[in-house]
């Protein structure tokens, strides 16, 4: 682990040259396993910086599917505006930057809805974030532009492997660089205790809100990979449901450890596809998960130690 | 007096209609080291939150430096040169007693997200630095032994000791204590007296120390304002106070006659 801390950009060059040549190969896959593939790269990006917000900084939110939708739609529609007006052949260099457009609304959205609400803490700031999710859903659902209860469809089938991968790769790097640096120290120091750390000058609003806004931005990338990935969206596809799951990718990987909640991000992901009997339960079978989890395993599935020790002895 | 690096000016606070301190007023000069003392409920802690922010004053005010500090967020009277332990303590619990230290050191070292990210030179520089200033206050305290275990695994005195550590890694001038002394035997309040003896011998900061136990108090505090019912009764040097009636009426009752020298 200490090399992987001394310098991480070797690392972010390894993972983004895996990519490219994982995309190569995946002309020649099944489309039905490059499109799993693809799924588990979506789920990694929206967990990991999930973990940011939740896990690291200690922040409960239930709205990340809100982020993600805000992404794709805003990517979606400048991809379809291009497509009408420029043709298919513009297409490919414009996917980056509408995702990183999808990106910043979603980020935009991120500090309206952080700046006031992050002054909530814990059940609270979990309901105005839940209160989020739904009302931009809402929005979407209404806005004729956005194609209303319909949704977009046509999109361009722009996602593969190779932008799946460098942006999951690109999003690791970024929550583990900064979980290494001052910001980390400041959102677990948040986390752990608020008012010594404000006591101690660390500004809490100001790592929260940081926290937040580079979750939103991620999850806004995700979100534009899924829209450009399934060619068609509908504001149903990004309710509560959605953002639940992701929280269970994160308590399952434990809050905080960013490998095993890309464990956990690979093994939801591929448990339905195997689990298709039981489909109609999955919720039942999220919900009793997360219990367990909170009794058996708090740390997470894949954490061998435990993560808070109670103190020696109480005052 | 040298000159008030902490002023107090008939303070006041009043939660709904209870008046929890009234009119309090007190001075700390640079260096100096004052011990603040009333029974249970006297208001202690709260013109401690009031100090540091926590709680703003419903009456008077408060200078720092010369400056009041109304409406100064707790975090931005760190950066100029406050800090304080808990009383129950607070430590960052999952981290290391390391990062304790390193996450209030990193204070006075200010860096973007685009230095974080990018691992330059200069990242390694600062972080480089930081870490340095940590290990040498551990090693000061005698810390640097735990340096690696979780901060919740020392013992109690350790712990206390670590938040103390904690507070200096903020490099202040004013170092304030909410009875540090809490919990602890006879041996590890010796300690710990020792302890704040040698903060003042080598950092020379102020020290504003709130605490219940008299024999910690009256042994190192130069100077010591006694508050009761959230009213200031009395200030004076540990031999005055010892002797002071109103004192004495509010630790042991009317009819008791002057504390022996409660000298360590």
């Amino acid at each position: 682990m200490p090399n992987i801390v001394k310098d991480p950009r070797l690392l972010l060059l390894v993972a983004v040259v895996l990519a490219v040549v994982a995309g190569m190969g995946a002309d020649r896959m099944n489309p039905y396993y490059s499109g799993v593939v693809i799924d588990i790269g979506i789920a990694i990006i929206l967990a990991v910086s999930l973990n940011l917000i939740n896990g690291h900084t200690g922040q409960f939110s239930l709205g990340h599917a809100g982020f993600m939708s805000v992404g794709a739609y805003v990517s979606a529609m400048i991809t379809l505006e291009l497509q009408k007006s420029m043709g298919p052949d513009a297409l490919p260099w414009a996917f980056l930057p509408a995702l990183v457009a999808g990106g910043t609304v979603a980020a935009v959205a991120g500090l309206l809805v952080g700046v006031p609400s992050l002054r909530l803490k814990g059940d609270y700031l979990a309901i105005v974030t839940l209160g989020f999710g739904e009302i931009i859903r809402v929005i979407f659902q209404n806005v004729e532009a956005a194609g209303a209860a319909s949704g977009l469809s046509g999109i361009p089938r722009l996602t593969g492997l190779t932008w799946t991968f460098m942006l999951a790769a690109f999003t690791v790097y970024v929550v583990a660089c900064l979980v290494n640096s001052t910001y980390g120290r400041g959102f677990i120091a948040v986390h752990d205790d608020e008012v010594a750390a404000s006591s101690m000058g660390l500004n809490p609003t100001r790592y929260k809100v940081t926290a937040f806004v580079i979750g939103a931005f991620f999850a806004g990338i995700a979100g534009g990979l899924f829209a450009h990935h399934k060619t068609s969206i509908t504001p149903q596809v990004f309710d509560f449901m959605k953002s639940f799951e992701v929280v269970v990718m994160v308590i399952l990987g434990g809050m905080g450890r960013t490998a095993g909640v890309i464990l956990a991000a690979i093994l939801l992901t591929l448990a339905p596809e195997f689990l298709r009997a039981v489909a109609e339960y999955r919720m039942i079978i999220y919900a009793l998960l997360i219990i367990f989890m909170m009794i058996a395993r708090p740390q997470g599935l894949f954490n061998c130690e435990r993560k808070k020790k109670p103190l020696a002895v109480k005052p | 007096m040298s000159k008030p690096l902490l002023e107090l000016e008939n303070v006041t606070i009043r939660f709904g209609g209870l008046t929890a301190v009234s009119d309090v007023s007190l001075k700390v000069g640079e260096g100096e080291l004052i011990g603040l003392i009333g029974p249970n409920g006297a208001g202690k802690t709260t013109v401690f939150n009031m100090i540091t922010g926590v709680y703003q004053p419903t009456d008077g005010k408060i200078l720092f430096n010369g400056k009041p500090t109304a409406g100064v967020k707790p975090h931005v009277l760190t950066k100029s040169g406050m800090a304080r332990t808990f009383q129950n303590i607070r430590l960052f619990g999952s981290m290391s007693v390391f990062d304790n230290v390193r996450a209030a050191t990193q204070l006075h070292r200010s860096h973007g997200i685009r230095e974080a990210l990018w691992r330059g030179r200069s990242h390694h520089a600062g972080e480089k630095e930081v870490e340095d200033r940590v290990l040498d206050l551990l090693e000061v305290f005698s810390l640097q032994d735990y340096r690696d275990e979780p901060a919740t695994s020392l013992p109690y005195g350790g712990q206390r000791r670590l938040e103390i550590v904690r507070a200096m890694a903020t490099q202040p001038k004013l170092l304030l204590l909410d009875e540090p002394a809490a919990g602890m035997n006879p041996s590890e309040k010796e300690d710990l007296m020792h302890l704040i003896e040698f903060i003042r011998k080598r950092f020379g900061m102020a020290i504003l120390l709130v605490e219940h136990d008299m024999k910690v108090v009256m042994g190192i505090c130069e100077r010591i304002a006694v508050l009761e019912y959230g009213v200031k009764i009395a200030e004076g040097t540990p031999k005055e106070i010892q002797c002071h009636p109103k004192v004495i009426e509010a630790y042991l009752g009317a009819s008791a006659t002057p504390i022996e020298t409660a000298h360590a």
